[in-house]
């Protein structure tokens, strides 16, 4: 008895160590198919902005694109850390560092959207339908309501911070209980000034595209302090070696290039255009 | 709200019944790194638990103290170690396996690993205190008495997999960070969920997290009828 039990055992174990070698050996096998990773951010994810360009660029060159969507800190280190062979971001100093740090030989602008304070309907703060994005931040400090910030180094709380600054606020003097910072994503974000009726800065597209409004409306717009560009960036062989140079220069070809200019125009949610190329614009 | 989790139902059932293509390689994509991990984890695991339940050695009680508090390892740890170990800069990064279902793998198996043995450790010991002697007496000691005493705690040892099974399935942290949640790649049924909760369409992750405690229910209805049949044929 006990050996029939020791041997069914063995056959066992051995078969169940089979059926996992071959699922590992298939796992690393080598794609046949040419793929990059593209470290991107969450607004042009959650934006659905992807999945309509990605489709139209593997069609032409048969290119996988796989994209990693993190905050636009998080995904410059993935960059420099060699993980992904190209960067799609938005916060244009930190990509020039990103450059002059030698992890990509040159950054080339590819399209803008804006931000959008977004806020309850009752609109605590009293800023509803303003275009002046500095006067609405002092506002809703002086009046002590609830913000919430990304807080997680991404384009979006990077900007936010620069708009605190330009408006005269200290934030590390005037942080208090109204300044929420939750370390998260832009729709997490939302979720959150959804349920505690906060205002909260976010990107148009994603603002667009996001669901659970609940009493949230736009509450400033339009002020030219809410730009937003985005900048794309082919990870360097010189600093990592293994990166798919060329594969991903064609990525970043195609995207600054007439189809993918025009593709990203083409982009819309309820008839409404999300995001506006301008890879042909100095300075941008 | 009450609509949201009435549409979440009414979403669940729709993704199960019309076999969403979409969702059924999120599902099978889900199904694959968590059975692999648990193969993996039950191939190292159940030995390595059966050799610590009955052998002797110093620092044994510190080695089980060890593996039992690692059964309470945090997802998110386990994937960032796994992240800087698996990344291009680390030193493991020369495989490529960031960013795969691979990576995910070798993370729910980290995740699964020392539950299997703590689990294992504990039936084996119990079962060697009753049997040992007997097991000694026909020459099977230490390394050769591990097969005969897994055979034996079959049943118990079913249900220390069907806990891995549980703590694969249900985690999003480390399959997050080491998979990327890349859409047709490593993304799974929970990374799904924490994406379209990010997206504020709550109803279709609720949705989505209905269809994978039906899934779990399902396996687990399987494996309980299983070792019932099992049991009654063994009399």
């Amino acid at each position: 008895m006990i050996r029939i039990a020791r041997r069914s055992l063995v056959a066992a174990v051995a078969a169940s160590a089979l059926v996992s070698g071959l699922a590992i050996a298939e796992e690393v096998k080598p794609a046949v198919g040419r793929s990059i990773v593209v470290a991107s951010t969450t607004s042009t994810q959650d934006s659905g902005l992807f999945g309509h360009l990605l489709p139209i660029f593997t069609a032409k060159t048969g290119i996988e694109v796989k994209v990693v969507a993190q905050g636009t800190g998080q995904a410059l280190d993935t960059g420099r850390r060699g993980d992904a062979d190209v960067v799609f971001v938005h916060a244009k100093a930190a990509e020039e560092k990103f450059v002059g740090e030698g992890f990509a030989a040159e950054r080339r602008p590819v399209m803008y959207n804006d931000f959008v304070l977004i806020g309850p309907r009752s609109d605590p703060a009293g800023i509803r339908g303003s275009r002046d994005i500095a006067a609405a931040l002092r506002a809703i400090r002086g009046k002590g309501v609830a913000f919430v910030s990304r807080g997680d180094r991404s384009g979006t709380h990077q900007a936010e911070l620069a708009l605190w600054k330009a408006a005269g606020i200290e934030l590390e003097a005037a942080k208090g209980a109204w300044y929420r910072e939750i370390g998260q994503g832009m729709g997490a974000a939302l979720n959150i000034a959804s349920s505690m009726g906060a205002y909260v800065l976010a990107d148009r597209g994603t603002w667009i595209s996001f669901k659970n409004r609940g009493d949230l409306d736009i509450a400033v717009e339009g002020d030219t302090a809410l730009f937003n560009q985005y900048g794309i960036m082919a990870v360097s062989p010189v600093k990592h070696p293994h990166v798919k140079a060329a594969d991903g220069k064609a990525f970043v070809d195609w995207m600054v290039g007439p189809e993918g200019q025009k593709a990203i125009s083409d982009y819309r949610i309820d008839g409404r255009q999300l995001f506006f190329p301008n890879a042909d614009q100095p300075g941008a | 709200m009450a609509t949201d989790i009435v549409s979440a139902f009414a979403t669940a059932f729709g993704l199960i019944v019309g076999l969403d293509p979409t969702f059924l390689a999120v599902v099978a994509l889900s199904l694959k790194v968590t059975l692999s991990a648990l193969v993996l984890a039950a191939v190292a695991g159940l030995p390595l638990g059966a050799l610590l339940g009955i052998t002797r050695f110093p620092g044994r009680g510190a080695t089980i103290v060890v593996v039992n508090t690692l059964m309470g390892l945090p997802p998110v740890v386990a994937g960032l170690v796994l992240y800087l170990l698996l990344s291009r800069s680390g030193p493991l990064g020369g495989f490529g396996l960031l960013f795969t279902p691979g990576a995910m793998i070798a993370a729910q198996t980290l995740l699964i690993l020392p539950i299997v043995v703590a689990l294992t450790r504990q039936t084996t010991e119990d079962l060697w205190g009753e049997y040992g002697e007997h097991l000694r007496s026909i020459g099977l000691t230490g390394a050769r008495a591990v097969p005969t005493l897994l055979w034996d705690g079959r049943f118990a040892l079913t249900t220390a997999l069907l806990a891995g099974f549980g703590r694969a399935s249900a985690e999003v942290g480390a399959v997050l960070i080491v998979g990327g949640n890349i859409a047709g790649h490593t993304r799974t049924m929970t990374t799904t969920i924490a994406l379209e909760t990010s997206k504020g369409d709550l109803a279709l992750a609720l949705g989505l997290g209905i269809a994978l405690v039906g899934l779990t229910l399902a396996i687990n209805a399987v494996a309980f009828s299983a070792g019932r049949i099992a049991a009654r044929h063994v009399g």
